[in-house]
């Protein structure tokens, strides 16, 4: 954790100074003012700067990618978490062998445990972040047999002139195939039932 | 096990100094009783226990290998 100490005339000047040498914003830190400014008397005597502690408070990605290492370590699993983070949504990538226990079933476990590092992370925090979990490239192979696998499907509804209902997935994965039919002029996508079991339908148009 | 309880579950409360972890063990199955300070028992739990099952996932996928059935009560 990063943190200054910096004195000025004022606690507002002092905190100003901390801010521009750590180079973020004031939501992103913890103030402790250490010594409150004195003038002394008659502005002569003993007058005194004020004196500040500025921390930087951790990311929500910073959060989620120690608590995730925090995870392995105790799973006895070897893994490095890969962290890419921006404005709106934090992506851990864990690389590593034998990390299948962290997937699970069609990812139900890859799914669990990105849903807790969200809500640990972005706890106690202004900043609410999409955390994306992904481990030994799982997400990004599904994604591609999500996509083939919607392709497929349309070309079948499409012959057939019946819907095509799917098997109940994530919403990210429905999104995928949303995604990957979106725009086309001979087939729609839709979504029904309730969560955890909503599926997919897709429809040919008439 | 009891390790992995009580990080998910300090990293979600309030108070992860009330955090307390029991394990039972019995023959076939482990008992994991998680206890939390009373303010902190919705976090755990979650909008129709989505963090209670997100919470039973993890633990039993760690628990996989150990052969054993694990069973996360929260109390």
């Amino acid at each position: 954790m990063q943190e200054v100490i910096k004195s000025g005339k004022t606690v507002e000047e002092a905190v100003k100074a901390a801010l521009a040498e750590l180079g973020v914003g004031e939501e992103e830190v913890e103030v402790e003012v250490l010594e409150e400014p004195s003038r002394g008397i008659l502005g002569l005597f003993g007058s005194r700067p004020a004196k500040v502690r500025v921390v930087k408070k951790p990311t929500p990605g910073e959060k989620a990618k120690a608590l995730l290492e925090e995870i392995l370590r105790v799973m006895s699993l070897e893994g490095k978490v890969h962290l890419k983070e921006d404005g709106e949504s934090v992506s851990l990538e864990v690389e590593g062998e034998n990390l299948g226990v962290l997937i699970g079933r069609r990812g139900e476990t890859l799914n669990a445990l990105q849903y807790l590092l969200g809500l640990a992370a972005c706890r106690n925090s202004s900043v609410k972040k999409r955390i994306l979990l992904d481990v030994g490239g799982y997400r990004k192979k599904r994604e591609e047999t999500l996509r083939a696998l919607a392709l497929r499907l349309a070309e079948k509804a499409k012959k057939r002139g019946r819907n095509i209902v799917l098997e109940p997935m994530s919403p990210q994965e429905r999104r995928v195939i949303h995604m990957a039919l979106k725009g086309r002029d001979d087939i729609y996508t839709f979504s029904e039932g309730e969560e955890p079991f909503r599926k997919i339908v897709i429809a040919p148009r008439k | 096990m009891k390790e992995l309880v009580e990080i998910l579950a300090k990293a979600l409360v309030d108070h992860p100094e009330a955090v307390d972890v029991r394990l039972v063990e019995r023959e076939k199955s482990v008992r994991i009783e998680l206890r939390v300070a009373p303010e902190d028992v919705g976090k755990v739990i979650g909008k129709q226990g989505r963090v209670a099952r997100a919470f039973r996932q993890v633990v039993k996928a760690a628990a996989a290998r150990s052969g054993k059935k694990v069973v996360v009560e929260i109390l």
